[in-house]
């Protein structure tokens, strides 16, 4: 069976698996340093979802009065209400500086102040002077901050001769007995051939997986692929059970309403028309952090003060700022909000409504890009030959909840860092050891198995199911109880798969079975995000437990770690939080009671 | 499944939610019964970035083939639901 496909072989250095703004960064980084480098996609580069960040990328530039990458750093260790890695923070918010200014030097217009410097606009969660006052820290390009980004970074990728397979969808790592990672098997959707890309590093850069839950303001795109294959190389994922509720979706679509919005002056109402979050957030009100404003919100409805026929959502006012202001600073919003809500922001409020948006989780990895996990009691062992970056991986900057404007700068900064250590680490052109072939044929058959299911339950119905679930189960405020059956819901749907059905056996773009690998990655990602979740008896950052409505610093400051095993059975495990900082140009900042 | 249409259904996973929806809508429920000339003209704006398809979804643009802006125009129907 699994001998009658023919693999087409590829050796590189690296291959970078996902060409977003992290995968593409470090692509274009590795051309650079004269690593033969190859990018898979399974969409074309600029159709990757970096394309729709609008809000910006920060760096603690001080255009627009004085600031300090300490003060970044503070924010960013309280947004992540502690459970980020410190050394990993103070390197991002050191690096973000120089890494605006590259991208500028490379061709990002970002917009400018009447002197001609880089404009920053205010975002949730960004002070100045450790909590005091707004910090002006974000920089963008209008709204189209993402999109600049990316088409910059695929122009500088193809001038230093990266190669690209695009539309190619990665199936699994290619482990080796000893643990290592020895490449990717991936499938060529348009010509229907199977390869085989052997490569000292394999990078994942695939992004979240937002998809797994009904309402999110994701691309159909973002499906976890990478976080699947990792979890069927029997590695584990981390802190999956931080999920980010973006406060401003539109309400029924979830298309997204960018943070820019608060950022230039817009502020929330309830059905009386009050500015609820200067009760919740006295000092930074509708600029507090994501998952303090989108928990605000959900409250102002269950109370009963939500807006709109049902009560059941909030007004995102903007109409104050007048046209002018919306236009030159938020030009797409105000079209956005007119065809996909029905309003025109310039004269009325738009309705929104807190959703899906990013996963804090994901891959682990230390602030070089290397997958790491526990292993003999090590809890950085890194496991050789293997990367993740970008939203894919959980370094963890983020901890609990990231801030607006630190994921653009996350991508940047580790996909350029990833790109130093394999110039670093990796002699270009060296030979590769001979493939595990007991590896490939494993991956042969999962996927011929897959192509050829027969079951009775159709891709479609059980991610749908799946959505639900999660969308139910595992939403901004859980609970043991309402977790507990949404696993029961899950599980089925688990079993369900055993039984998927799909309709075509071609190798030419079969959707069907694209989609189908994609939901079963989607699964593995549902599954350990939600028993990492009731497995976390804590209230901290984005996963809010009503039945644990404190954090405990004394048991839960730590990430966890979760294994999948064949019958969706997780297995948990931890490692400490990294509690101190990469140099002793700054102090760990130790926990306190997060008030915004 | 037919390759054409697999090929077109992959080719509307866009970076952007709104226009995975919209360019999905189209090719479901629109796309079967448009004819040849419509169609190619679907697949070719499939090949347009997404700032510019946006644009063209918001009416901020219009595509200057005549038969590319009436397929534009089908999509901005789906956005009345």
């Amino acid at each position: 069976m699994s001998n009658a496909y023919q693999l087409i072989e590829h050796n590189y250095d690296v291959i970078v698996v996902g060409a977003g703004g992290a995968g593409l960064r470090a692509t274009f980084g590795m051309a650079q340093k004269g690593l033969k480098t190859a990018c898979l996609t399974k969409v074309f580069p600029t159709r990757s979802h970096t394309v729709a960040a609008q809000g910006g990328m920060s760096a603690a530039l001080g255009n627009m009065g004085q600031d300090l990458w300490q003060w970044h750093m503070y924010d960013t260790v309280k947004g992540s209400d502690w459970l980020g890695d410190q050394d990993a923070i103070e390197y991002m918010c050191r690096e973000a500086m120089p890494a605006v200014i590259e991208l500028e030097h490379y061709g990002v217009p970002f917009s400018r102040t009447e002197e001609g410097k880089i404009y920053q606009r205010p975002f949730g969660g960004m002070t100045t002077n450790y909590g005091e006052g707004t910090a002006q820290r974000t920089c963008a390009a209008a709204d189209r901050t993402g999109h600049a980004i990316l088409h910059t970074l695929y122009q500088q990728a193809l001038r230093h001769d990266a190669e690209f397979f695009i539309e190619y969808f990665a199936l699994d790592l290619i482990m080796d007995d000893s643990g290592t990672c020895r490449g990717v098997v991936a499938w060529d959707l348009a010509e229907g051939t199977l390869h085989l890309f052997r490569a000292h590093q394999t990078v994942l850069a695939t992004g979240g997986y937002g998809r797994a839950y009904f309402s999110a303001t994701s691309a159909h795109t973002c499906t976890g692929d990478g976080n699947g294959m990792v979890l069927r190389a029997g590695l584990p994922l981390q802190d999956m059970e931080f999920t980010q509720f973006h406060p401003t979706g539109i309400y029924g679509s979830g298309c997204l309403m960018t943070e820019g919005c608060r950022g230039e002056g817009g502020y929330l109402t309830n059905s009386n028309g009050d500015r609820f979050m200067e009760r919740y957030a006295p000092n930074a009100k509708d600029l507090a952090s994501r998952d303090v404003v989108s928990r605000s919100m959900t409250i102002e409805i269950r109370e009963g003060r939500g807006v709109g026929e049902h009560k059941d959502h909030i007004y995102l006012h903007l109409e104050h700022l007048g046209a002018d202001v919306i236009n030159e600073r938020l030009p797409g919003i105000a079209e956005t909000a007119r065809i996909f809500a029905g309003v025109d922001v310039t004269k009325e409020p738009a309705p929104v409504l807190p959703t899906v948006h990013y996963n804090m989780g994901g891959i682990p990895t230390n602030y070089h890009g290397e997958v790491v996990i526990l292993k003999d009691g090590n809890p950085d062992s890194v496991v050789p030959g293997l990367m993740a970056i970008g939203e894919a991986a959980c370094v963890s900057v983020h901890g609990a909840n990231r801030l607006g404007s630190n994921s653009l700068l996350d991508i940047v900064v580790f996909g350029r860092a990833a790109a130093n250590r394999c110039a670093a680490s990796i002699k270009p052109n060296s030979a590769h050891p001979a493939t595990p072939k007991a590896a490939v044929d494993k991956i042969l058959a999962r996927f011929d198995g897959l192509r050829n299911a027969k079951g009775e339950n159709p891709t479609a119905s059980l991610r749908m199911r799946m959505q639900r679930t999660m969308q139910n189960h595992a939403a901004v405020f859980r609970t043991g109880e309402s977790m507990a059956e949404g696993i029961q819901l899950l599980e089925e749907v688990h079993a369900g798969f055993d039984h998927i059905g799909v309709s075509d056996r071609s190798l030419v773009w079969n959707s069907d079975l694209v989609e189908t690998l994609e939901l079963d990655n989607l699964l593995g990602c549902a599954m350990v995000s939600i028993k990492s979740a009731i497995n976390r008896p804590e209230s901290r950052g984005a996963h809010a437990r009503e039945d644990y409505p404190d954090r405990n610093d004394e048991g839960w400051m730590k990430h966890t770690l979760a294994w999948l095993g064949p019958k969706s059975e997780v297995t948990i495990d931890y490692r400490p939080v990294h509690t101190y900082t990469l140099t002793n140009e700054v102090d760990y900042i130790p926990p306190k009671k997060r008030t915004y | 499944m037919d390759e054409q249409l697999g090929k077109l259904r992959w080719r509307c996973r866009r970076g952007m939610k709104e226009l995975d929806l919209l360019t999905l809508g189209y090719l479901e429920r629109y796309y079967p019964t448009a004819s040849a000339a419509e169609q190619q003209a679907f697949a070719e704006l499939l090949e347009v970035q997404d700032p510019l398809l946006m644009s063209y979804m918001v009416g901020r643009e219009t595509p200057a083939d005549a038969t590319m802006a009436r397929v534009v125009g089908v999509i901005r129907t789906l956005l009345a639901e």
